[in-house]
């Protein structure tokens, strides 16, 4: 009796040698950073070169960033089951590995950050409605668990798996309830992205991350929704480039490329001209306010006027004008130029509303503080990325990730 | 039945330092490492990861000499009453297992050692940097255990902790009024370690809203300022000076603005 395969039908895959070789390759890396965890948790964060001016450092930044990154999940399920862009069904599925991918990773980066991991159950137990990260930690954990059930469906859908009857209904039967799932998601998204800029932005004793309130919420807790909302997609289609590069075919139609393009660019432009009104009432009526000039937060070789043009103009505006042009997103040169743009823009911005935050003296005698990560921070912040690959390989694999990728691929 | 309301007005302890009188001798910080248990490193080189509940800087005009002055600044946690003068200091909101917080009956923030999960919110929320983390277990000299304070819990690796106005003396003395039946505590009878160490008595503390402490009268003196002022952040530590250029360094100025001269333009309540 011949077993079913475990390879979907009508898809061709590398040979089980060059995929163990390249699975290898990227399990070292992972086992480097697992070596590196192993060595944090079990002799403190002494480990690390952060210090008490630096309380917060790459790890945040880390997490931040592939929250922002996978924000791309959220928001195509938003505008697939929510704005029934159907064309979106054709990468949504990557979103959602590449979501899973980053909120596990967030997690991880988390447990490893805090000094007493045995007691990161308190934030639960013990919650302060006030914290910001009290918001971040409940709202995470249950986008985690709604980007798993949204990740089980897809995983059912290996043909050794679907070819139990159990499984193969269960995972229609998910299929039909999903546009539940992702509206609770969009939900929770809304709050825990937001709730990150929030993090920074009621910080009243530092003046860079401080912003104007509406309510309870900080500009900054919208900014960061946004721009999840904005940017996320951009990662979303660099990895399916990088797929397409590496396996070497076309996986998802250019139209469907393009469109999920275009709404990002819109998103990237009103974000970024939101972002520019916040940035000019933060210079000019709230940082005054403390006693400091615009240029007073960037008098440092390392942290100069030169990253916040970046961020805004370069990672911003460029990116957002391309992506909303017709002609700019369908010229790959341009496409690939602006969602590398966007990619390095969010992590420009997440960057410095934590590292930059730290860096900046509130007193007036104090020297900027620098800060320089351990090759064990470096090496668990490699990790995920090791993890990351490992997981979109096995399921590029296994799964069928990109339902078109039959039609633009015929076996003959 | 009504029971009879025996409202007193609640406690804001705190400190008033003469900045003309500290010499920067460093007695205040090795009272309170002997008072507090707080550990030490065996190369306290850098001054970054060391641990210290209070620690003095020492700041320069920038003249040259023969105009050059210096002056030192102790800093202890500054047990600030956070925007609004409503108890919500800028760690006290943020840390999200409630591990430090805000005790209305002395004004006096909190660190829960065995609560707080080392997630270092409430360090990236202090301006003033008065919170420390524990980047390593204790570790004491040999048979230096055995003089290490019993009233005062030693603190473990992974964990933030700070100065905290020296609480477990105002427990044993609350203890005593207690037993000899009495409300109020003298002034003298709740004082902390480094004020007793001072040997300038520079450091003077006390009650601010007990119009008999000393504290209460120093720090309406028009040399007194606090630091960060602007930030709303309403610390409990104030700082006398006769320097001007003392005064201007404790908080950020534009240019064209005067210390003592400017409004606070911040909302009461966000």
């Amino acid at each position: 009796m011949n077993e079913t395969p475990l390879i979907p039908a009508g898809v061709k895959r590398c040979s089980k040698w060059q995929f163990s070789l390249w699975m290898a390759a990227a399990t070292a890396v992972l086992l480097w950073g697992v070596y590196a965890m192993y060595l944090i948790w079990y002799k403190g964060l002494n480990q690390t070169n952060m210090n008490d001016a630096y309380g917060f450092a790459l790890w945040i930044w880390a997490d931040l960033a592939v929250i922002a990154l996978g924000g791309g999940a959220f928001f195509s399920g938003f505008l697939t089951y929510i704005i029934n862009k159907n064309e979106l069904k054709n990468i949504i599925n990557l979103a959602v590995v590449i979501g899973f991918i980053c909120y596990s990773s967030a997690l991880l980066i988390l447990a490893i950050d805090v000094g007493q991991p045995l007691r990161a159950w308190f934030i639960f137990w013990h919650a302060n409605v006030h914290s910001m990260l009290t918001e971040v930690a409940f709202c995470l954990s249950c986008y985690f668990a709604v980007l798993t059930i949204e990740f089980i469906p897809l995983i059912l859908e290996n043909p050794r798996l679907d070819k139990k009857p159990f499984l193969h209904h269960l995972s229609h039967n998910m299929h039909g309830i999903m546009a539940i799932f992702a509206a609770t998601g969009v939900f929770l998204s809304f709050f825990h992205q937001g709730s990150l800029g929030g993090v920074a932005g009621v910080l009243y004793g530092r003046p860079f991350a401080f912003r104007e309130h509406i309510l309870i919420w900080p500009f900054t807790f919208f900014l960061f929704t946004w721009s999840a909302a904005a940017y996320g997609p951009c990662f979303t289609i660099l990895v399916t480039k990088i797929t397409e590069l590496i396996t070497r075919k076309k996986l998802v139609k250019d139209n469907v490329i393009h469109l999920f393009a275009k709404i990002s660019g819109w998103m990237i432009i009103t974000y970024i001209i939101a972002k520019t009104i916040d940035t000019i009432y933060w210079a000019f009526v709230t940082a005054p306010g403390f006693g400091f000039t615009l240029m007073d937060f960037y008098a440092s070789s390392t942290y100069n006027i030169g990253l916040l043009f970046a961020e805004i103009v370069i990672c911003g505006f460029i990116p957002g004008l391309i992506l909303i042009t017709k002609r700019g997103r369908e010229n790959s040169f341009l496409l690939m130029s602006a969602i590398i743009l966007g990619v390095i823009g969010v992590s420009l911005n997440r960057w410095v509303m934590v590292l930059q935050v730290m860096a900046v003296p509130v007193f007036s005698f104090n020297e900027w503080y620098t800060y320089m990560p351990s090759w064990q921070e470096v090496a668990t912040t490699v990790l995920p990325v090791a993890y990351g690959i490992i997981v979109i390989s096995l399921a590029h694999r296994y799964l069928p990730v990109f339902p078109q990728e039959k039609e633009l691929n015929p076996i003959d | 039945m009504k029971e009879k309301n025996d409202y007193k007005q609640a406690k804001r302890y705190g400190m008033v330092i003469d900045l003309d009188k500290c010499t920067g001798c460093g007695a205040c910080m090795v009272g309170c490492y002997s008072e507090n248990n707080v550990p030490f490193k065996a190369d306290e080189t850098n001054k970054l990861d060391s641990i210290n509940w209070i620690r003095i800087f020492k700041i320069t005009n920038d003249k040259p000499y023969p105009e050059t002055e210096t002056c030192y600044i102790p800093m202890p946690c500054m047990q600030c009453d956070g925007v609004g003068k409503h108890g919500h200091p800028p760690c006290v909101s943020v840390c999200p297992a409630v591990a430090t917080d805000y005790d209305y009956d002395t004004g006096i923030i909190s660190q829960i050692y065995t609560r707080c999960f080392g997630c270092r919110y409430c360090m990236a929320a202090c301006p003033y940097h008065a919170r420390k983390f524990n980047w390593w277990d204790p570790v004491w000299p040999a048979d230096m255990e055995k003089y290490l304070n019993p009233k005062v819990s030693p603190r473990m690796r992974g964990v933030v902790e700070k100065c905290s106005f020296c609480f477990h003396r105002y427990q044993q003395a609350r203890d005593k009024a207690y037993l000899e039946k009495r409300e109020e505590l003298a002034e003298n009878e709740y004082q902390t370690a480094c004020a007793e160490a001072c040997p300038t008595g520079a450091i003077t503390f006390g009650d601010l809203n007990n119009k008999n402490h000393a504290v209460y009268k120093l720090k309406n003196s028009p040399k007194a300022f606090r630091l960060l002022e602007r930030l709303n952040t309403n610390p409990k530590v104030y700082y006398l000076t006769s320097k001007k250029w003392v005064r201007r360094a404790g908080d950020n100025y534009l240019t064209h603005e005067e210390p003592g001269k400017i409004k606070n333009n911040m909302k009461e309540h966000h």
